[in-house]
Protein backbone atom coordinates (compact mmCIF):
# COMPACT_ATOMS: atom_id res chain seq x y z
CA UNK A 1 0.00 0.00 0.00
CA UNK A 2 1.57 3.09 -1.40
CA UNK A 3 1.45 6.28 0.86
CA UNK A 4 0.16 9.76 -1.06
CA UNK A 5 3.19 12.04 -0.16
CA UNK A 6 2.01 15.24 -1.88
CA UNK A 7 -1.33 16.19 -2.73
CA UNK A 8 -1.54 19.24 -4.44
CA UNK A 9 -5.45 20.91 -5.36
CA UNK A 10 -5.56 24.44 -7.07
CA UNK A 11 -2.10 25.44 -6.10
CA UNK A 12 -1.50 28.97 -7.22
CA UNK A 13 1.61 30.79 -6.85
CA UNK A 14 1.42 35.01 -7.23
CA UNK A 15 4.19 37.65 -6.97
CA UNK A 16 2.20 40.43 -6.89
CA UNK A 17 0.45 40.44 -10.35
CA UNK A 18 3.01 38.06 -11.98
CA UNK A 19 1.18 34.82 -12.01
CA UNK A 20 4.48 32.25 -11.23
CA UNK A 21 1.54 28.81 -10.63
CA UNK A 22 -1.69 29.06 -11.86
CA UNK A 23 -3.51 26.35 -10.68
CA UNK A 24 -2.11 23.00 -10.46
CA UNK A 25 -3.11 19.80 -9.43
CA UNK A 26 -0.99 16.79 -8.89
CA UNK A 27 -0.16 13.93 -6.33
CA UNK A 28 3.26 12.80 -5.75
CA UNK A 29 3.15 8.51 -3.94
CA UNK A 30 5.98 7.23 -1.98
CA UNK A 31 8.84 5.80 -3.92
CA UNK A 32 7.98 7.23 -7.05
CA UNK A 33 10.75 9.27 -8.92
CA UNK A 34 8.07 12.72 -10.06
CA UNK A 35 9.16 15.22 -12.31
CA UNK A 36 8.51 18.71 -13.37
CA UNK A 37 9.57 19.04 -17.26
CA UNK A 38 9.08 22.44 -19.00
CA UNK A 39 10.65 25.55 -20.10
CA UNK A 40 12.39 28.04 -18.23
CA UNK A 41 9.60 29.85 -16.43
CA UNK A 42 7.38 27.33 -16.77
CA UNK A 43 6.42 27.67 -13.25
CA UNK A 44 8.50 24.52 -11.64
CA UNK A 45 11.10 26.60 -9.40
CA UNK A 46 8.16 28.15 -7.81
CA UNK A 47 6.28 24.76 -7.60
CA UNK A 48 9.47 22.74 -5.68
CA UNK A 49 9.75 26.17 -3.41
CA UNK A 50 6.43 25.76 -2.02
CA UNK A 51 6.53 21.74 -1.78
CA UNK A 52 9.54 22.88 0.20
CA UNK A 53 8.39 25.20 2.60
CA UNK A 54 10.33 28.24 1.60
CA UNK A 55 7.73 30.08 -0.26
CA UNK A 56 3.81 30.52 1.21
CA UNK A 57 1.29 29.41 -1.15
CA UNK A 58 -1.11 32.27 -2.66
CA UNK A 59 -4.13 30.15 -3.39
CA UNK A 60 -5.35 26.32 -3.67
CA UNK A 61 -4.52 24.02 -1.06
CA UNK A 62 -0.99 21.58 -0.53
CA UNK A 63 0.08 19.22 1.66
CA UNK A 64 3.63 17.39 1.97
CA UNK A 65 3.99 14.09 4.06
CA UNK A 66 0.64 14.74 5.97
CA UNK A 67 1.99 18.11 7.34
CA UNK A 68 0.74 21.78 6.20
CA UNK A 69 3.88 23.27 4.67
CA UNK A 70 2.41 27.07 6.08
CA UNK A 71 1.92 26.52 9.37
CA UNK A 72 4.46 23.32 9.38
CA UNK A 73 7.16 24.43 8.16
CA UNK A 74 10.25 23.66 10.63
CA UNK A 75 8.35 20.08 10.96
CA UNK A 76 8.06 20.05 7.21
CA UNK A 77 11.35 20.93 6.02
CA UNK A 78 13.56 18.84 9.13
CA UNK A 79 11.91 15.62 6.75
CA UNK A 80 12.75 17.19 3.27
CA UNK A 81 15.97 16.87 1.70
CA UNK A 82 16.80 19.91 -1.00
CA UNK A 83 18.57 20.40 -3.97
CA UNK A 84 18.32 24.12 -5.06
CA UNK A 85 19.42 25.10 -8.55
CA UNK A 86 21.65 27.36 -6.82
CA UNK A 87 24.06 25.28 -4.52
CA UNK A 88 24.16 27.92 -1.71
CA UNK A 89 27.32 26.06 -0.20
CA UNK A 90 29.88 27.90 1.23
CA UNK A 91 32.94 28.39 -0.84
CA UNK A 92 35.34 29.25 1.67
CA UNK A 93 35.50 25.99 3.55
CA UNK A 94 35.66 22.90 3.91
CA UNK A 95 33.47 20.10 2.14
CA UNK A 96 33.27 18.35 5.53
CA UNK A 97 32.65 21.52 7.27
CA UNK A 98 29.74 22.75 4.85
CA UNK A 99 28.00 19.11 5.70
CA UNK A 100 28.85 19.38 9.57
CA UNK A 101 27.39 22.42 9.11
CA UNK A 102 24.43 22.09 7.51
CA UNK A 103 23.34 18.63 9.86
CA UNK A 104 23.42 20.46 12.89
CA UNK A 105 20.84 23.15 11.65
CA UNK A 106 18.75 19.82 11.96
CA UNK A 107 20.11 19.33 15.40
CA UNK A 108 21.79 16.12 14.33
CA UNK A 109 24.42 15.14 16.68
CA UNK A 110 27.94 15.61 15.96
CA UNK A 111 28.57 12.10 16.28
CA UNK A 112 26.34 10.78 14.00
CA UNK A 113 27.06 13.49 11.90
CA UNK A 114 30.29 12.27 11.30
CA UNK A 115 30.01 8.80 10.29
CA UNK A 116 26.85 10.02 7.91
CA UNK A 117 29.27 12.38 6.43
CA UNK A 118 31.70 9.49 5.02
CA UNK A 119 29.11 7.43 3.80
CA UNK A 120 27.18 10.31 1.70
CA UNK A 121 30.96 11.18 0.34
CA UNK A 122 31.79 7.89 -0.32
CA UNK A 123 28.33 7.45 -2.13
CA UNK A 124 28.56 10.68 -4.11
CA UNK A 125 32.32 9.93 -4.82
CA UNK A 126 34.32 12.40 -3.67
CA UNK A 127 35.72 10.76 -0.32
CA UNK A 128 38.76 11.95 -1.51
CA UNK A 129 37.54 15.67 -1.44
CA UNK A 130 36.63 15.32 2.06
CA UNK A 131 38.68 18.39 2.93
CA UNK A 132 38.97 19.95 0.23
CA UNK A 133 37.91 23.71 0.21
CA UNK A 134 34.45 24.07 -1.91
CA UNK A 135 35.86 26.68 -3.79
CA UNK A 136 38.47 24.38 -5.26
CA UNK A 137 35.97 21.56 -6.98
CA UNK A 138 34.51 21.63 -10.04
CA UNK A 139 30.64 22.53 -11.01
CA UNK A 140 29.74 18.70 -11.08
CA UNK A 141 31.55 18.02 -7.89
CA UNK A 142 29.70 20.67 -6.24
CA UNK A 143 26.49 19.35 -7.54
CA UNK A 144 27.55 16.26 -5.90
CA UNK A 145 28.13 17.83 -2.18
CA UNK A 146 24.79 19.47 -2.37
CA UNK A 147 22.99 15.91 -2.88
CA UNK A 148 25.22 14.79 -0.36
CA UNK A 149 24.31 17.43 1.81
CA UNK A 150 20.51 17.44 0.84
CA UNK A 151 20.62 13.95 2.05
CA UNK A 152 22.32 14.94 5.85
CA UNK A 153 18.98 14.25 7.77
CA UNK A 154 17.92 10.83 6.18
CA UNK A 155 14.89 12.76 4.35
CA UNK A 156 11.53 11.16 3.54
CA UNK A 157 11.47 13.04 0.06
CA UNK A 158 14.45 14.43 -1.64
CA UNK A 159 13.48 17.28 -3.96
CA UNK A 160 15.96 18.47 -6.91
CA UNK A 161 15.67 21.57 -8.42
CA UNK A 162 17.27 21.36 -11.68
CA UNK A 163 19.95 18.81 -10.75
CA UNK A 164 22.18 19.31 -13.75
CA UNK A 165 21.73 22.44 -15.38
CA UNK A 166 25.22 23.58 -16.60
CA UNK A 167 26.98 20.78 -16.63
CA UNK A 168 28.76 18.80 -18.58
CA UNK A 169 27.33 15.78 -20.60
CA UNK A 170 29.92 13.29 -18.75
CA UNK A 171 29.05 15.86 -14.97
CA UNK A 172 25.09 14.73 -15.90
CA UNK A 173 25.75 10.99 -16.39
CA UNK A 174 27.28 10.52 -12.75
CA UNK A 175 24.65 12.27 -11.09
CA UNK A 176 21.73 10.15 -13.09
CA UNK A 177 23.49 7.17 -11.43
CA UNK A 178 23.71 8.31 -8.43
CA UNK A 179 19.98 9.81 -8.28
CA UNK A 180 19.51 6.42 -9.81
CA UNK A 181 20.48 4.40 -7.23
CA UNK A 182 18.79 6.50 -4.55
CA UNK A 183 15.74 5.45 -6.50
CA UNK A 184 16.77 1.69 -6.77
CA UNK A 185 16.63 2.51 -2.64
CA UNK A 186 13.21 3.72 -2.39
CA UNK A 187 13.71 7.61 -1.99
CA UNK A 188 10.89 9.54 -3.49
CA UNK A 189 12.40 11.88 -5.30
CA UNK A 190 10.40 14.87 -7.09
CA UNK A 191 12.76 16.41 -10.11
CA UNK A 192 12.60 19.90 -12.09
CA UNK A 193 14.52 19.85 -14.91
CA UNK A 194 13.93 21.14 -18.56
CA UNK A 195 16.09 18.13 -20.28
CA UNK A 196 13.81 15.47 -21.91
CA UNK A 197 16.13 12.96 -21.52
CA UNK A 198 16.69 13.49 -17.96
CA UNK A 199 13.29 13.13 -17.35
CA UNK A 200 12.87 10.18 -19.31
CA UNK A 201 16.08 8.62 -17.77
CA UNK A 202 14.78 9.41 -14.14
CA UNK A 203 10.89 9.80 -13.48
CA UNK A 204 8.18 6.99 -13.06
CA UNK A 205 6.05 10.11 -13.83
CA UNK A 206 6.03 13.45 -14.35
CA UNK A 207 3.78 16.33 -15.55
CA UNK A 208 4.76 18.72 -18.51
CA UNK A 209 4.33 22.36 -17.44
CA UNK A 210 4.29 25.58 -19.76
CA UNK A 211 3.19 28.99 -18.63
CA UNK A 212 2.32 27.96 -14.87
CA UNK A 213 -0.12 25.38 -16.00
CA UNK A 214 0.29 21.25 -16.03
CA UNK A 215 -0.40 20.63 -20.11
CA UNK A 216 0.04 16.96 -19.35
CA UNK A 217 0.70 14.12 -16.69
CA UNK A 218 1.61 10.46 -17.38
CA UNK A 219 4.46 8.31 -17.75
CA UNK A 220 7.63 9.58 -20.01
CA UNK A 221 6.47 6.41 -22.48
CA UNK A 222 2.75 7.00 -22.17
CA UNK A 223 3.05 10.78 -22.79
CA UNK A 224 5.37 10.02 -25.59
CA UNK A 225 2.68 7.31 -27.11
CA UNK A 226 -0.30 9.41 -26.46
CA UNK A 227 0.88 12.72 -28.22
CA UNK A 228 2.93 12.05 -31.05
CA UNK A 229 3.68 8.80 -33.65
CA UNK A 230 6.93 6.32 -32.96
CA UNK A 231 9.12 8.03 -35.21
CA UNK A 232 10.46 11.64 -36.52
CA UNK A 233 12.15 12.45 -39.60
CA UNK A 234 14.12 15.35 -39.18
CA UNK A 235 15.26 16.96 -42.37
CA UNK A 236 17.78 19.87 -42.77
CA UNK A 237 17.97 22.32 -45.81
CA UNK A 238 20.58 25.01 -46.86
CA UNK A 239 20.06 28.19 -45.08
CA UNK A 240 16.59 29.86 -46.82
CA UNK A 241 15.21 26.87 -49.15
CA UNK A 242 13.16 25.84 -45.59
CA UNK A 243 10.58 28.68 -46.12
CA UNK A 244 10.40 28.11 -50.13
CA UNK A 245 9.44 24.07 -49.20
CA UNK A 246 6.62 25.16 -46.26
CA UNK A 247 3.38 23.58 -48.61
CA UNK A 248 5.37 20.50 -49.84
CA UNK A 249 6.62 19.43 -46.03
CA UNK A 250 3.48 19.63 -44.86
CA UNK A 251 2.05 17.37 -47.06
CA UNK A 252 4.89 14.39 -46.06
CA UNK A 253 2.52 13.96 -42.98
CA UNK A 254 -0.15 14.51 -40.59
CA UNK A 255 2.20 16.31 -38.30
CA UNK A 256 4.42 18.63 -39.49
CA UNK A 257 6.73 21.37 -37.84
CA UNK A 258 8.97 23.71 -39.21
CA UNK A 259 11.63 25.13 -36.79
CA UNK A 260 14.03 28.03 -37.60
CA UNK A 261 17.11 25.34 -39.01
CA UNK A 262 15.21 22.26 -39.48
CA UNK A 263 11.61 20.21 -40.29
CA UNK A 264 9.99 17.67 -38.01
CA UNK A 265 7.85 14.91 -39.76
CA UNK A 266 6.45 12.92 -37.36
CA UNK A 267 5.12 9.34 -38.70
CA UNK A 268 4.56 5.90 -37.59
CA UNK A 269 6.89 4.83 -40.53
CA UNK A 270 10.80 6.70 -41.00
CA UNK A 271 11.40 4.53 -44.03
CA UNK A 272 8.84 5.33 -46.10
CA UNK A 273 8.81 8.86 -44.99
CA UNK A 274 12.26 9.42 -46.05
CA UNK A 275 11.43 7.64 -49.49
CA UNK A 276 8.53 9.99 -49.93
CA UNK A 277 11.08 12.85 -49.11
CA UNK A 278 13.55 11.20 -52.21
CA UNK A 279 10.58 10.56 -54.32
CA UNK A 280 9.42 14.44 -54.52
CA UNK A 281 12.94 15.77 -54.90
CA UNK A 282 12.98 17.91 -51.76
CA UNK A 283 16.85 17.27 -51.40
CA UNK A 284 17.50 18.35 -47.93
CA UNK A 285 21.46 18.79 -47.02
CA UNK A 286 20.17 16.05 -44.25
CA UNK A 287 18.06 12.94 -43.29
CA UNK A 288 18.19 12.37 -39.41
CA UNK A 289 15.40 9.79 -38.18
CA UNK A 290 15.13 9.24 -34.65
CA UNK A 291 12.58 7.80 -31.95
CA UNK A 292 10.07 10.43 -30.53
CA UNK A 293 11.35 12.06 -27.20
CA UNK A 294 9.57 14.16 -24.61
CA UNK A 295 10.44 17.27 -26.75
CA UNK A 296 8.19 16.02 -29.40
CA UNK A 297 5.78 16.22 -26.54
CA UNK A 298 6.63 18.99 -25.41
CA UNK A 299 6.66 20.59 -29.21
CA UNK A 300 2.89 19.39 -29.81
CA UNK A 301 1.56 20.72 -26.63
CA UNK A 302 2.48 24.04 -26.67
CA UNK A 303 4.29 25.11 -29.81
CA UNK A 304 7.27 25.39 -28.97
CA UNK A 305 10.75 23.84 -28.07
CA UNK A 306 11.75 23.12 -24.29
CA UNK A 307 15.38 24.65 -24.47
CA UNK A 308 15.85 27.40 -26.57
CA UNK B 1 12.28 25.80 18.37
CA UNK B 2 13.84 28.82 17.24
CA UNK B 3 16.00 29.69 20.18
CA UNK B 4 18.16 26.27 20.12
CA UNK B 5 18.45 26.56 16.08
CA UNK B 6 19.88 30.08 15.95
CA UNK B 7 22.70 28.60 18.37
CA UNK B 8 23.47 26.24 15.55
CA UNK B 9 23.73 29.39 13.35
CA UNK B 10 25.89 30.89 16.21
CA UNK B 11 28.30 27.60 15.51
CA UNK B 12 28.11 27.68 11.66
CA UNK B 13 28.76 31.37 11.64
CA UNK B 14 31.76 30.12 14.51
CA UNK B 15 32.74 27.28 11.45
CA UNK B 16 33.40 29.41 8.89
CA UNK B 17 35.24 32.18 10.89
CA UNK B 18 37.36 29.64 12.53
CA UNK B 19 39.33 29.67 8.62
CA UNK B 20 40.27 33.53 9.27
CA UNK B 21 40.76 33.68 13.13
CA UNK B 22 44.56 34.28 12.90
CA UNK B 23 44.33 37.55 10.69
CA UNK B 24 40.91 38.71 12.61
CA UNK B 25 43.03 38.58 15.90
CA UNK B 26 45.83 39.91 14.44
CA UNK B 27 44.57 43.22 13.13
CA UNK B 28 42.10 42.96 16.53
CA UNK B 29 45.09 44.22 17.85
CA UNK B 30 46.88 45.97 15.32
CA UNK B 31 44.15 48.89 15.21
CA UNK B 32 43.93 50.16 18.54
CA UNK B 33 47.73 50.05 19.24
CA UNK B 34 47.73 52.64 15.85
CA UNK B 35 45.23 54.23 16.45
CA UNK B 36 46.78 54.90 20.57
CA UNK B 37 50.03 55.62 19.32
CA UNK B 38 49.22 58.02 16.48
CA UNK B 39 46.07 60.12 18.40
CA UNK B 40 46.52 59.27 21.72
CA UNK B 41 50.36 59.85 21.91
CA UNK B 42 51.44 61.84 18.59
CA UNK B 43 48.81 64.09 18.55
CA UNK B 44 47.54 63.94 22.41
CA UNK B 45 51.09 65.26 23.74
CA UNK B 46 50.30 68.50 21.14
CA UNK B 47 46.61 68.83 23.15
CA UNK B 48 48.32 67.96 26.45
CA UNK B 49 50.37 70.98 25.88
CA UNK B 50 48.11 73.06 24.60
CA UNK B 51 45.31 71.84 27.88
CA UNK B 52 47.45 71.96 31.05
CA UNK B 53 44.44 71.03 33.30
CA UNK B 54 43.94 68.11 30.81
CA UNK B 55 40.50 67.01 28.92
CA UNK B 56 37.44 66.08 31.71
CA UNK B 57 40.88 66.27 34.04
CA UNK B 58 42.91 63.54 32.47
CA UNK B 59 45.35 63.32 29.34
CA UNK B 60 44.76 63.27 25.64
CA UNK B 61 45.32 59.33 25.52
CA UNK B 62 43.27 58.68 28.59
CA UNK B 63 40.29 60.97 27.23
CA UNK B 64 40.55 59.06 24.01
CA UNK B 65 40.90 55.36 24.58
CA UNK B 66 37.66 54.56 26.50
CA UNK B 67 35.78 56.14 23.54
CA UNK B 68 37.67 54.89 20.81
CA UNK B 69 37.26 51.31 22.23
CA UNK B 70 33.28 52.13 21.63
CA UNK B 71 33.63 53.78 18.53
CA UNK B 72 35.67 50.27 17.48
CA UNK B 73 32.85 48.53 18.77
CA UNK B 74 30.31 50.45 16.58
CA UNK B 75 32.60 49.58 13.85
CA UNK B 76 32.84 46.22 13.97
CA UNK B 77 28.86 45.71 14.29
CA UNK B 78 28.61 48.01 11.09
CA UNK B 79 30.79 45.90 9.28
CA UNK B 80 28.69 42.59 10.76
CA UNK B 81 25.22 44.40 9.95
CA UNK B 82 26.49 45.33 6.40
CA UNK B 83 28.76 43.05 3.88
CA UNK B 84 28.22 39.97 6.30
CA UNK B 85 24.73 39.69 5.64
CA UNK B 86 24.53 41.13 1.94
CA UNK B 87 26.84 38.30 1.50
CA UNK B 88 24.96 35.39 3.27
CA UNK B 89 21.44 37.22 1.49
CA UNK B 90 22.52 37.77 -1.87
CA UNK B 91 26.73 37.04 -3.32
CA UNK B 92 26.74 33.67 -1.98
CA UNK B 93 23.20 32.85 -1.07
CA UNK B 94 24.24 31.31 1.85
CA UNK B 95 21.28 31.67 4.40
CA UNK B 96 19.02 30.40 1.21
CA UNK B 97 20.44 27.62 2.22
CA UNK B 98 19.69 27.92 6.28
CA UNK B 99 16.40 28.42 5.43
CA UNK B 100 15.53 25.22 3.82
CA UNK B 101 16.11 23.30 6.89
CA UNK B 102 14.58 23.27 9.80
CA UNK B 103 15.85 27.29 10.95
CA UNK B 104 13.44 29.39 10.59
CA UNK B 105 13.60 33.17 9.73
CA UNK B 106 13.30 34.00 13.43
CA UNK B 107 16.03 31.63 14.32
CA UNK B 108 18.50 32.75 11.41
CA UNK B 109 17.95 36.66 12.73
CA UNK B 110 18.99 35.80 16.05
CA UNK B 111 21.54 33.64 15.26
CA UNK B 112 23.10 36.17 12.99
CA UNK B 113 22.67 38.41 15.96
CA UNK B 114 24.01 36.07 18.69
CA UNK B 115 27.27 35.83 16.78
CA UNK B 116 27.71 39.39 15.87
CA UNK B 117 27.35 40.58 18.92
CA UNK B 118 30.32 37.40 20.03
CA UNK B 119 32.39 39.53 16.96
CA UNK B 120 31.78 42.96 19.19
CA UNK B 121 33.17 41.16 21.99
CA UNK B 122 36.22 40.05 20.51
CA UNK B 123 37.13 43.37 18.96
CA UNK B 124 36.43 45.02 21.79
CA UNK B 125 38.38 42.90 24.24
CA UNK B 126 41.50 43.20 22.08
CA UNK B 127 41.03 46.70 22.23
CA UNK B 128 40.60 46.44 26.20
CA UNK B 129 43.82 44.49 26.52
CA UNK B 130 45.64 47.02 24.58
CA UNK B 131 44.53 50.25 26.50
CA UNK B 132 45.56 48.01 29.96
CA UNK B 133 48.94 47.86 28.37
CA UNK B 134 48.91 51.22 26.78
CA UNK B 135 48.49 51.95 30.71
CA UNK B 136 45.49 53.76 30.70
CA UNK B 137 43.19 51.98 32.37
CA UNK B 138 43.33 49.48 35.36
CA UNK B 139 42.26 45.48 34.11
CA UNK B 140 39.19 46.05 35.87
CA UNK B 141 37.72 49.35 34.68
CA UNK B 142 38.94 48.16 30.91
CA UNK B 143 36.35 44.77 31.67
CA UNK B 144 34.09 47.53 33.13
CA UNK B 145 34.03 49.19 29.56
CA UNK B 146 33.15 46.05 27.54
CA UNK B 147 29.73 46.86 28.64
CA UNK B 148 28.68 49.76 26.79
CA UNK B 149 30.88 48.96 24.17
CA UNK B 150 29.22 45.82 23.50
CA UNK B 151 25.58 47.81 24.12
CA UNK B 152 26.76 50.47 21.16
CA UNK B 153 28.32 47.29 18.88
CA UNK B 154 25.09 44.99 19.08
CA UNK B 155 22.51 48.11 18.56
CA UNK B 156 24.94 48.78 15.49
CA UNK B 157 24.45 45.05 14.48
CA UNK B 158 20.86 45.44 14.66
CA UNK B 159 20.33 48.76 12.95
CA UNK B 160 22.68 47.85 10.13
CA UNK B 161 21.09 44.64 9.65
CA UNK B 162 17.45 46.22 9.53
CA UNK B 163 18.95 48.36 6.96
CA UNK B 164 20.84 46.25 4.57
CA UNK B 165 18.20 43.98 4.49
CA UNK B 166 16.20 46.11 2.97
CA UNK B 167 18.65 46.97 0.39
CA UNK B 168 17.76 46.22 -3.36
CA UNK B 169 21.66 46.85 -4.14
CA UNK B 170 24.74 46.42 -2.31
CA UNK B 171 25.76 49.96 -3.39
CA UNK B 172 23.67 51.23 -0.03
CA UNK B 173 26.80 49.43 1.95
CA UNK B 174 29.43 51.97 1.13
CA UNK B 175 26.77 54.46 1.29
CA UNK B 176 26.00 53.89 4.45
CA UNK B 177 29.23 53.36 5.71
CA UNK B 178 30.73 57.02 4.21
CA UNK B 179 27.67 59.26 5.51
CA UNK B 180 26.65 57.52 8.72
CA UNK B 181 29.17 55.15 9.96
CA UNK B 182 32.42 57.14 9.52
CA UNK B 183 30.76 60.83 10.52
CA UNK B 184 29.22 58.84 13.54
CA UNK B 185 33.25 58.11 14.26
CA UNK B 186 34.79 61.32 14.39
CA UNK B 187 31.84 63.76 15.41
CA UNK B 188 29.96 61.35 18.64
CA UNK B 189 32.22 62.77 20.72
CA UNK B 190 35.01 60.06 20.89
CA UNK B 191 37.94 62.27 19.33
CA UNK B 192 36.75 66.20 21.52
CA UNK B 193 33.77 66.57 23.32
CA UNK B 194 30.79 67.58 21.75
CA UNK B 195 30.40 70.78 23.20
CA UNK B 196 33.50 71.92 20.54
CA UNK B 197 30.17 71.20 18.02
CA UNK B 198 28.28 73.95 16.80
CA UNK B 199 25.23 74.29 18.70
CA UNK B 200 22.45 72.69 16.22
CA UNK B 201 24.63 69.61 15.90
CA UNK B 202 24.50 68.44 19.64
CA UNK B 203 21.16 66.74 19.44
CA UNK B 204 22.06 64.98 16.75
CA UNK B 205 25.37 63.66 18.19
CA UNK B 206 23.31 63.14 21.88
CA UNK B 207 20.56 60.74 19.60
CA UNK B 208 23.55 58.46 17.86
CA UNK B 209 24.33 55.15 20.24
CA UNK B 210 28.02 55.86 19.94
CA UNK B 211 27.66 58.85 22.20
CA UNK B 212 26.01 57.58 25.36
CA UNK B 213 28.26 54.21 24.88
CA UNK B 214 31.42 57.02 25.16
CA UNK B 215 30.07 59.08 28.08
CA UNK B 216 29.84 55.64 29.87
CA UNK B 217 33.10 54.08 29.01
CA UNK B 218 34.43 57.69 30.17
CA UNK B 219 32.70 57.44 33.58
CA UNK B 220 33.91 53.82 34.17
CA UNK B 221 37.41 54.47 32.58
CA UNK B 222 38.33 56.95 34.56
CA UNK B 223 35.33 58.80 36.77
CA UNK B 224 34.26 61.63 34.49
CA UNK B 225 30.86 62.80 35.12
CA UNK B 226 28.68 61.70 32.12
CA UNK B 227 26.26 64.10 30.87
CA UNK B 228 23.36 61.71 30.67
CA UNK B 229 22.73 59.09 33.58
CA UNK B 230 24.31 55.71 32.73
CA UNK B 231 20.50 54.04 33.35
CA UNK B 232 19.16 56.17 30.58
CA UNK B 233 21.96 55.07 28.17
CA UNK B 234 21.65 51.67 29.13
CA UNK B 235 17.89 51.75 28.43
CA UNK B 236 18.17 53.89 25.29
CA UNK B 237 20.59 51.33 23.68
CA UNK B 238 18.94 48.23 24.82
CA UNK B 239 15.59 50.06 22.72
CA UNK B 240 17.95 50.50 20.01
CA UNK B 241 18.68 46.82 20.08
CA UNK B 242 15.38 45.70 20.42
CA UNK B 243 13.74 47.37 17.82
CA UNK B 244 16.61 46.98 15.61
CA UNK B 245 16.32 43.23 15.73
CA UNK B 246 12.48 43.21 15.42
CA UNK B 247 12.99 45.54 12.25
CA UNK B 248 15.44 42.47 10.69
CA UNK B 249 12.33 40.17 10.53
CA UNK B 250 9.82 40.91 8.11
CA UNK B 251 12.11 42.17 5.40
CA UNK B 252 14.06 39.02 5.79
CA UNK B 253 11.51 36.79 5.47
CA UNK B 254 10.08 38.18 2.22
CA UNK B 255 13.76 37.94 1.05
CA UNK B 256 14.76 34.25 2.25
CA UNK B 257 10.88 32.91 1.63
CA UNK B 258 9.25 34.68 -1.19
Amino acid sequence: MTETLITAKGLVKKFDDFVAVDGIDFEVQQGEAFGFLGPNGAGKTSTMRMIGAVSPITGGSLRVLGLDPTTEGPRLRSRLGVVPQENNLDEEITVYDNLMMYGRYFDIPRSILKDRITELLEFVQLADKTHARVSALSGGMKRRVTIARGLINEPDMFILDEPTTGLDPQARHVLWDRLYRLKQQGVTLIITTHYMDEAEQLCDRLVVMDGGRIVAEGSPRALIEQYTPRDVVELRFAVGVLETLTGQIEELSDRTETLADRALIYTDDAEKTIALVNERNLDPETVLARRSTLEDVFLRLTGRTLVD
Amino acid sequence: MATPLAFRVFEAEMRVYRRTWLGSVFSGFLSPILYLVAMGVGLGSLVDANIPEGLDGVSYLTFLAPGLLVASAMQAGAAEGSWKVMGGVRFFGTWKGRVATPVSISALALGHMYWSAARVLMVSVSFAIVITLFGVTSPLQSLGTLIPAMLVGTAMVAVTTAYTVRLKEFTGIPAYLRFVVIPMFLLSGVFFPITQLPGWTQPIAYATPVYHGVEMARSIAFGATPSIDWWVSVIYLTVWIVVGTALVIRPLRKLMTP
